[in-house]
């Protein structure tokens, strides 16, 4: 088995970095609100929140990089300037690895906008 | 060559030029209306649209017209509840969306060079489903029966039958109609960018617009189901009293927030990306250069449309959530600033780098931008929770709201009606009208809009329908009001010059503005698309590739003829676009108006509570549906291949994954599971809010959700066998197969339905037997339309047009019962064993 996936040739890997976004978004808003709506359900403090959306956190950026570093594979490592535009195959996959790179770091920034509330809300107000 | 056969050849041309023209060809005289052609529904939608948005503006007129002075009695407060309800409605519904539809339908098969959309029927059915649904909204104000609990319809006050009357109804079904018709468009979108571009039209060398339609269409499929889920809930309370937003009987007004601006939000970037795609149409033709920035412009559609979502909760900061919750969507909100900054910024470095020719066309697109600027400010500035406790419900939000959509969506509009005119009517509008129309336009915009930030911080609260004298007011609403007439002369302008006659003006020259891209070839006279299908090498290919209109026009590349009499164009790959299949789509037809307009009918008798007339009416559109199914799908072709020219040739029939029809049924599928998404969301919703959510009531009895989960799954492994054995040849064990998968989905509807039965749940008691009952009939509804198909594929078996080779139907089928496998799975797992597990 290997550890970073061989390049694959598909139109899907253009949203990596943005459905790990709404996963992490999804995860930190579900469980914030379960957590603010039933805190007697699991018996645990605000702070293990903060600490689960931490977690999630940092399993996030990392997910993003492992896209943002097999985009930039697959834009060559950046030997080639943009605007990719020739009608040959090379130019559409460096074109597919420039905008996943690019998506990668907007998704790397919002998700650190997501979880920033954490950093210092320290109970469930209403 | 000799000059025999130079003759014979010009001949040979000619008799290919008039088949494909009377393939293409409208029918004359009233039968016009039955054209499913690209060109007129494109323009049919438009109109309309822009219709609906005069009537709506007049509403707004009048609005301004009670609000000009204090204490006015102009308009009592019903009417003037009526008409900023229908205002609201009507701007988002039936303009802002569908306009977007109407112009990707026209645009978008000449633009990839395609010949027409993958599903020209659909596209029809939508039209007509669109214009029916929004007259009968738009007309019952003249019944003093229009809806009046504000464009966003909340309960409590939408629900209770006293004070919102039969609007509320008018404006569920109404509205739900058009939503149907918006994911029927977003199916054809996105196949129709994906599968039916030009050949050698790469990803890399998609037109901009095309981008952001692909990512408009996939948000209207995540967007609008949770509203069609909410709608359906909301009618089975105004309805039958289930209590699904009734506070004292376990229900939640929230739950309709939540869902409703799940859709809500998106849907301002739904409105807003179409707008931006034709800015990146129109600033590089005016620039004369490519757009500096491609891929940075890929990058802002994508990240727009999943930012998006997460911006919902911030219309219910004045809600009473933990501030955490809000806090997320805050930060959402202010990171969705950065694609939609990026996108000006391309803009103004092709503008840069380029030798700007201030058109009309640009004039708009540029004041349009810089309003949405504005809107932009103070839309991170109503992000802040803390800014938005005081702002909410003020007028500082309509002010917002009106900068983001005047200026992100209708004068980017305007400017691509100055723009594309050209390829309607092959002249030009009058550049001296535009001007002044755009003159008006902006100064009134700023002048109605911008005292409204003013009274708003002075706290005057929208939707008011009167106000007193001398508390700051008076002033900035009397402004308002003349901005608003002034505004109003403006678009006045626009009318006079689309309308007035310009049948003396010579026609105009061809791609008048030497633009670069595709669309540019075709000729409004023409109703084929392009005359033959061109091999795409640039992002620019008017610019780029000398000598290609000529090419095109001569017949020179693929499909120049139609021999056979049919309507087709090339499927090609998603990424490199390679053709690899003749589709052959539907011409002119009775059977879209039909259908669309009996599935009307029935929306419409089922808020007047005409059960009668609901049935027959929803019995003709089955029908209808039925028959189209039927003769226009799924056909057998006289031959496997078929030679399309440039010595290529490509087969007629795909199945599965390669052919188109499915991956519309995917599409569909997953915007079906989007909205029971949002079901199970109101589930777990309930939980979430109540100590003990089920209020003591017995839940569905296990072993019969068991029973029923088993025996979907039994059926699903049986219709897949059914396709395995079919693609064998052993017709016979696939027709025995899908009998039994028939009965065995009947077995297990009636377990499924055994569930909430046995324990005598009822609905209208508390809100967790309703909610149980509403998954359980989404669960069965979608069953029994799984017995129609599976009767479907075997009356087409019997009736040879269901082969081995030729299976396309049945595994369209089968995909269905992987959703409905997925759907019966999580139903019956989460009512039969969640309330055990807790």
């Amino acid at each position: 088995m290997r550890l970073i996936p061989r390049e694959i040739e598909t139109l899907w890997t253009l949203f990596t970095a943005p459905v790990v976004w709404v996963a992490h978004f999804l995860v930190c808003y579900i469980g914030a609100a379960i957590y603010c709506a039933k805190p007697e359900l699991v018996g645990l403090s605000f702070s293990a929140v903060r600490a689960g959306i931490a977690a999630a956190t940092v399993i996030a950026l990392s997910l993003i990089a492992l896209s943002a570093w097999l985009a930039w594979r697959q834009w060559g490592f950046g030997t080639d300037d943009p605007p990719h535009d020739d009608p040959t195959r090379r130019d559409r996959t460096l074109f597919q690895g420039f905008a996943t790179l690019l998506l990668s770091g907007l998704s790397f920034i919002a998700v650190i906008f997501t979880a920033m509330p954490a950093l210092f809300l320290t109970e469930c107000i209403r | 060559m000799s000059a025999a056969v130079k003759a014979r050849s010009r001949e040979e041309y000619k008799a290919q030029e008039e088949r494909l023209r009377a393939v293409w060809a409208n029918p004359a005289g009233w039968r016009y209306w039955t054209s499913v052609n690209n060109y007129q529904i494109g323009l049919w939608y438009g109109s309309a649209a822009f219709a609906f948005m005069l009537f709506a503006g007049v509403l707004a007129l009048l609005m301004r017209l009670q609000l000009a002075v204090p204490d006015n009695d102009f308009l009592s407060a019903d009417v003037f509840n009526q008409a900023f309800t229908l205002h609201g409605t009507v701007m988002m519904f039936l303009f802002a969306v569908p306009i977007f539809e109407a112009v990707a339908i026209f645009l978008l098969p000449p633009m990839l060079g395609a010949r027409e959309m993958p599903f020209p029927r659909l596209g029809a059915f939508s039209f007509w489903s669109f214009l029916l649904g929004g007259i009968f909204v738009c007309g019952s104000i003249f019944f003093n029966a229009a809806p009046s609990a504000g464009w966003f319809m909340y309960p409590p006050l939408a629900t209770d039958k006293e004070f919102s009357g039969i609007g509320a109804d008018i404006w569920l079904l109404g509205l739900s109609f058009i939503e149907v018709a918006s994911i029927a468009a977003a199916v054809e979108l996105i196949v129709g960018i994906m599968k039916c571009r030009a050949p050698g039209m790469r990803i890399n060398l998609m037109p901009l617009f095309a981008w952001y339609l692909l990512i408009v269409a996939g948000m209207i499929l995540f967007a609008f189901p949770p509203l069609i889920a909410g709608d359906l809930l909301f009618e089975m309370e105004r309805m039958f009293d289930w209590p699904f937003f009734d506070a004292a009987r376990g229900g939640d007004p929230l739950l309709w927030q939540h869902l409703f601006w799940i859709f809500g939000h998106p849907e301002v970037y739904i409105i807003f990306l179409p707008a931006i795609a034709l800015m990146a149409m129109i600033v590089p033709t005016f620039s004369q250069r490519p757009i500096v920035g491609y891929s940075w412009i890929v990058l802002a559609a994508v990240g727009t449309g999943f930012l998006s979502f997460g911006l919902w909760v911030h219309h219910m900061f004045a809600t009473g959530l933990p501030q955490i919750s809000l806090a997320f969507f805050s930060a959402a909100s202010e990171a969705v600033a950065i694609p939609t900054g990026v996108q000006i910024f391309v803009f103004i470095a092709t503008m840069l780098a380029g030798r700007v020719i201030f058109s009309t066309p640009m004039l708009f697109g540029t004041g349009g931008l810089a309003i949405f600027v504005i809107g932009g400010l103070t839309g991170v500035m109503v992000a802040l929770a803390p800014f938005d406790w005081q702002a909410h419900d003020t007028y500082f939000v309509v002010a917002h709201l009106h900068y983001v959509l005047i200026g992100g969506m209708l004068f980017p509009v305007v400017a691509g009606l100055y723009y594309y005119y050209p390829l309607i009517d092959a002249k030009k509008l009058s550049d001296r009208l535009g001007r002044l129309a755009f003159w008006l336009m902006f100064c009134g915009f700023n002048i109605a809009f911008f005292p409204m930030h003013l009274s708003g911080l002075r706290s005057m609260p929208r939707r008011v329908f009167t106000y007193p004298a001398g508390i700051g007011l008076d002033w900035l609403n009397l402004i308002s009001t003349a901005g608003a007439f002034i505004f109003a002369a403006g678009v006045l302008v626009v009318i006079f010059d689309v309308l007035r006659p310009k049948h003396r003006e010579p026609r105009g020259e061809f791609n008048p503005w030497k633009a670069g891209t595709l669309e540019w070839i075709s000729e409004p006279e023409e109703n084929w698309g392009v005359r033959s299908i061109p091999i795409v090498r640039s992002r620019y290919p008017l610019w780029d590739q000398k000598d290609l209109a000529r090419k095109v026009n001569g017949g020179r590349y693929y499909l120049p003829d139609a021999e056979e009499g049919w309507r087709e164009g090339l499927v090609t790959s998603v990424l490199d676009a390679e053709p690899i299949q003749v589709l052959r789509v539907g011409g002119t037809s009775h059977v879209t108006i039909v259908s669309a307009l009996s599935l009307g009918a029935a929306f419409i008798a089922l808020t007047f509570h005409w059960w009668i007339a609901t049935a027959l009416a929803a019995i003709t559109c089955f029908c209808a549906v039925i028959y189209w199914l039927w003769t226009g799908t799924g056909e057998i072709p006289e031959k496997p291949e078929k030679d399309v020219g440039l010595g290529l040739s490509l087969p007629l029939y795909a199945s599965g994954p390669d052919s188109v029809g499915w991956w519309a049924m995917f599409i569909t599928m997953v915007g079906d599971g989007t909205a029971f998404a949002g079901l199970v969301f109101g589930y777990f919703f309930y939980w979430t809010i109540h100590i003990d959510f089920t209020a003591g009531i017995a839940g569905p009895d296990a072993a019969w959700s068991l029973a029923a989960a088993i025996l979907f799954a039994a059926a699903w492994g049986l219709m897949v066998a059914a396709r395995m054995f079919n693609r064998r040849g052993a017709t016979a064990a696939m027709r025995g197969l899908l009998v039994l998968s028939l009965l065995t989905t009947v077995a297990a509807s009636a377990a499924g339905l055994a569930a909430p039965w046995s324990p005598g749940m009822d609905p209208t008691r508390h809100v967790y037997p309703a909610i149980v009952w509403i998954l359980v009939i989404w669960v069965l509804a979608h069953a029994a339309l799984g017995t129609v198909m599976q009767a479907y594929c075997l009356a087409r078996s019997l009736a040879g047009r269901l082969a081995p080779k030729h299976d396309m139907d049945l595994s369209n089928v089968v995909l269905y019962w992987h959703f409905l496998l997925i759907t019966a799975a999580i139903t019956f797992a989460t009512i039969g064993l969640f309330p055990a597990a807790m």
